[in-house]
């Protein structure tokens, strides 16, 4: 796997402008049960400037994608998105009922109180790109999606 | 031809846009049309209309001809039917183990109305039907329901069995090509039943743990 730079979400002396800044808040995953292929992970994210999150990896899922669920006519419908655009200064949530990151060919299942390396990649608007290295908590499978509902 | 029936959340109902009355077919008599019209309107009101019975946060399908009973399997390889969950209240889910957003947030919300309903609780048996039985299997989805409660019941089918329940609880469901693996969308209504049963509630994704646990309050307190 490739070596991924270290961008420090807060990196606030090492400012560089072909650095996307993304705050990244409240992330987790949602926990699986042991032959479970695919699960989601949510968060919070802020950027700096505008900025999409246009891919994302990890050690524990062979296949990571940026997904966008939605409800017509109460039918579910996922799809993978190219990108997820990141207004400056607004923050996107990645929740349930909306987007969320896909882990899928996972090579072991989640289990709560663990957690797993996610890296995010955003692209600037200058096409720059930057990676912010993360430490996802994962939730039991069974964890409501509300946050208000979460260990807080 | 077959009446329309009422609109249920996730349901295919045919498409009847007012040119397709065969009743307001003549331009020449527009008063016709309008009385016809409000007639229509008024039939079509009718079935939702149910003053002596209570009332409900979400879609009262009581008398629905469809998702009478259905014979599939659970973990252990037995045949379940409807009508072996007599005496509990049945709420039931379409979905798929692999689903990360609308299936753990239905079923968590199925635990977090049973929690609501205390003692009550105990009378109701939440049911989730795979929708997916090449890749949920047997193993998969018993380990998958219990992780919610031990005693929430996983089911399947093969395909044919698996098409035909969902062809007969007006459940669509679709394998979407996604690189290498694929998706299910799928209707994402849960259906509860009442303990002689019967299909009573149609409850869209979005109603919250706490308008449902009511629903089921008034269910269960109208003696079924």
């Amino acid at each position: 796997m490739k070596f991924t730079r270290l961008v420090a979400v807060c990196a606030a002396f090492a400012v560089s402008p072909v650095f996307a800044q993304v705050n990244v808040q409240d992330a987790w995953a949602r926990g699986t049960v042991a032959g479970q292929k695919a699960t989601g992970a949510f968060m919070k994210l802020e950027a700096a400037k505008a900025s999409r999150l246009v891919s994302a990896s990890s050690p524990v899922a062979g296949v990571v994608e940026i997904h966008e669920m939605a409800m017509e006519n109460n039918v579910m419908k996922m799809r993978a998105i190219p990108g997820l655009a990141l207004p400056a200064g607004k923050t996107v949530e990645l929740k349930p009922g909306g987007y969320h990151v896909m882990l899928m060919d996972l090579k072991q299942p989640l289990k709560a109180g663990e957690s797993i390396a996610l890296t995010l990649v955003f692209e600037a608007e200058d096409k720059s790109k930057s990676n912010v290295e993360l430490k996802v908590p994962v939730r039991a499978l069974a964890a409501p999606a509300k946050a208000e509902h979460g260990k807080h | 031809m077959p009446a329309p029936r009422s609109g249920v959340p996730g349901v295919a109902t045919p498409a009847a846009g007012p040119n397709e009355f065969p009743l307001v077919a003549s331009p020449r008599a527009p008063s016709v049309r309008r009385r016809a019209l409000a007639a229509l309107a008024l039939a079509a009101a009718l079935p939702a209309c149910r003053p002596a019975g209570p009332s409900f946060r979400s879609t009262d399908v009581t008398g629905a001809e469809f998702g009478r009973d259905f014979a599939l399997l659970d973990p252990d390889g037995r045949t379940r039917r409807l009508a072996d969950f007599r005496g509990k209240f049945v709420m039931m889910f379409f979905g798929y183990v692999q689903c990360p957003d609308v299936c753990p947030t239905a079923l968590s919300r199925a635990v977090a109305v049973r929690e609501k309903l205390g003692a009550d609780g105990a009378r109701l048996q939440v049911i989730f039907m795979t929708v997916d039985p090449e890749r949920d299997t047997p193993t998969i989805l018993r380990a998958y329901a219990a992780a919610f409660s031990p005693d929430f019941l996983g089911l399947y089918g093969d395909l044919p069995t698996t098409q035909a329940t969902a062809k007969a609880f007006r459940v669509f469901y679709q394998k979407v090509p996604n690189g290498a693996s694929y998706t299910v969308d799928h209707t994402a209504t849960t259906y509860v039943y009442d303990d002689a049963g019967r299909l009573r509630l149609a409850v869209p994704h979005a109603m919250s743990a706490d308008d449902l646990a009511a629903d089921l309050r008034t269910l269960m307190g109208a003696g079924g």
